[in-house]
């Protein structure tokens, strides 16, 4: 039984781009995927074609039970799409979009207008509802176009990197509301250059690099395989460093690397915060003087660098290279 | 999709175009503005220098020339259109709309309606002016209030057709930028080889030939007919004996083929 969103094989190319390479996605019902990958990976690509605004070159998709490409007006019916860019009208007001938006979902003038009036309460805009959305901040945009994607309260959502451009404040706001919709059964689709934000809201995290799905997996797997976290410690004086390493061999679950003219140790850990603690508790007992410390927690670049051995910023170059051999 | 939804979405998405004009009433103005300039300076510079049908008097090119800048204000409008849609695709609009399960022509036919009342409006500014100026129907002919009404409704539709052109424009460019440019620049040819600011009859016979086809051409004869008003071509050519009928075929026939070839564009869009 496929799940909510489920792909298979897709391939779209532009001109001689290859932007999808055959990408295979499962998504079971009530769970949140996030498919993390650099600019120009094809996530995007991806949820044009699982949204319709797409046609793929090959390959088959199911939306919510529904064939993409054989039914597509009854899958509009079905998903909510929140875009990279906030997809509302700049003059109209945060109330007169909610309401275009649910009159499109073919709901009558009543209930559109009831239903707006819920969602501006619920995201916080309530006193901004009737100003035209060109007076909003960006947070603000990106919640309305998040209730414009919640109108009919679909089963099945995509959210192509909506926290992208948002200040710290406002990423952890969308993310409660994220939570929420989650929570309450929703089956999800949310790109992201972030490994934070898919380790933080995805159930499962796909890794998609030059049109593929190069990696799959819960994010502690992917972890795993990036060789997870690392201490990593500078001490100020380079006397203390034999010292210092064997303190953090005791706690390290590798080999401790240790860089002479930097007086950097690094070494491969689990346990966390907690770990960090009595690691700081250690040397300070041994009376190390530390010019810094931290928990190293794998980035998307290090994901990309275990993954493909290219980080992920050069991901665009390769592909550009590789397009033009 | 059935055709009350047709219906209703161009409705709901026309509303949201009218909504925004009253936001941005400076587009309106300036929509009046250009055509009321028009009148002014063909009136009072051109004026006296024109000979139509043999007469070089300002007041016949004066009730010759009105037919002409009506017709070409309401073409302008295809670039209202042009920049409005480039500016719903490169906003993100345009894949909202598409990813809900609405008339697939909808957002297009909304956005041509709305195009309409705001060429309703400008055309009434027009008119005003031009009477102020002293353009007058019925001025070379015997005509009424029949004939004149049919006359603007000939130029409603001429316009109207117009901006499902302006919509392919504005579905086949990149910025709303180009999408302005790229809407009006051809419509300076099309106006101006025509019977619109010149006697037709004295250009040389190839260029009188393709004024005489030209589309645009049948619509400002059929108003000089109705408005009464001189300047009317005699000729061969079919649309200067029949300009009521070409006009409204040609305005038809524009609306089917731009308007197919606009919502095919919109259904494949990439953006």
């Amino acid at each position: 039984m496929p799940g909510a969103i489920y792909a298979e094989g897709l391939v779209k190319t532009f001109g001689d781009v290859k932007a999808l390479d055959g990408v295979d996605l499962d998504v079971p019902e009530g769970t949140v995927l996030g498919l993390l990958g650099p600019n120009g990976a094809g996530k995007t690509t991806t949820v044009r074609c699982l949204t319709t605004l797409l046609r793929p070159d090959r390959g088959r998709a199911l939306v919510a039970g529904i064939d993409v490409l054989k039914d597509p007006v009854r899958v509009r019916r079905s998903i909510g799409l929140s875009g990279q860019f906030a997809a509302v009208d700049e003059y109209l007001t945060g109330r007169e979009n909610l309401q275009m938006v649910g009159r499109l979902y073919q709901m009558k003038a009543g209930p559109a207008k009831a239903r707006a009036a819920e969602l501006l309460e619920r995201f916080d805009l309530a006193e901004a509802a009737d100003r035209p959305t060109k007076t909003y901040s960006g947070g603000m945009r990106r919640r309305l176009d998040l209730a414009a994607a919640l109108v009919v309260s679909p089963p099945v959502m995509f959210m192509d990197e909506p926290t992208t451009g948002l200040d710290p404040r406002n990423r952890q706001l969308l993310w409660e509301v994220i939570k929420q919709l989650v929570s309450g059964g929703t089956t999800l689709l949310l790109t992201t250059q972030y490994l934070e934000e898919a380790d933080h809201l995805a159930h499962d995290i796909a890794v998609v690099d030059h049109g593929r799905v190069i990696a799959r997996g819960t994010s502690d797997q992917l972890k795993a395989r990036t060789g997870g976290e690392r201490v990593e410690v500078v001490v100020h004086e380079r006397d203390a460093m034999a010292t210092a390493a064997e303190v953090l061999r005791g706690f390290g679950k590798g080999d401790t690397t240790v860089e002479d003219h930097t007086r950097k140790l690094t070494v491969p850990v689990t346990g966390g915060a907690k770990l960090l603690a009595e690691v700081i508790r250690e040397l300070d007992g041994r009376g190390i003087e530390i010019d810094d410390i931290g928990l190293r927690r794998p980035t998307l670049d290090d994901v990309f660098l275990s993954l493909t051995g290219h980080a992920a910023e050069t991901a665009d170059d390769e592909s550009d290279k590789e397009t033009a051999s | 999709m059935s055709g009350m939804s047709m219906v209703s979405d161009s409705l709901v998405i026309a509303r949201r175009n009218l909504i925004r004009m009253t936001r941005i009433p400076e587009m309106v103005l300036f929509g009046v503005i250009q055509p009321v300039m028009f009148v002014v300076l063909f009136t009072y510079v051109f004026g006296g220098s024109m000979s139509v049908g043999g007469s070089t008097d300002p007041d016949v090119y004066k009730n010759f020339l009105m037919a002409g800048i009506f017709a070409q204000t309401v073409t302008f409008a295809t670039a209202g259109s042009a920049a409005g849609i480039a500016d719903d695709m490169q906003k993100g609009l345009v894949d909202r709309f598409r990813s809900l399960p609405m008339a697939r022509g909808a957002v297009l036919t909304g956005r041509t309606v709305a195009d309409l009342v705001q060429t309703c409006i400008t055309l009434t500014v027009l008119a005003i002016v031009a009477l102020i100026v002293g353009w007058r129907t019925g001025s070379a002919e015997p005509t009424n209030a029949g004939r004149v009404l049919g006359a603007f409704g000939l130029l409603l539709l001429l316009g109207y057709a117009f901006t499902w052109i302006g919509a392919l424009i504005g579905l086949s460019v990149r910025t709303p930028e180009a999408a302005t440019s790229g809407g009006i620049i051809w419509l300076f040819p099309v106006t101006f080889i025509s019977n619109a600011f010149v006697d037709a009859s004295q250009m040389t016979p190839w260029l009188r030939h393709i004024a005489e086809w030209n589309p645009f051409s049948a619509t400002v004869q059929a108003c000089r007919e109705l408005f009464g008003n001189p300047g009317v071509v005699q000729s061969d050519a079919w649309p200067m004996q029949h300009p009521v009928w070409a006009s409204l075929i040609w305005s038809v026939l524009i609306v089917g083929v731009f308007r197919t070839l606009a919502v095919r564009k919109y259904r494949a869009a990439d953006g």
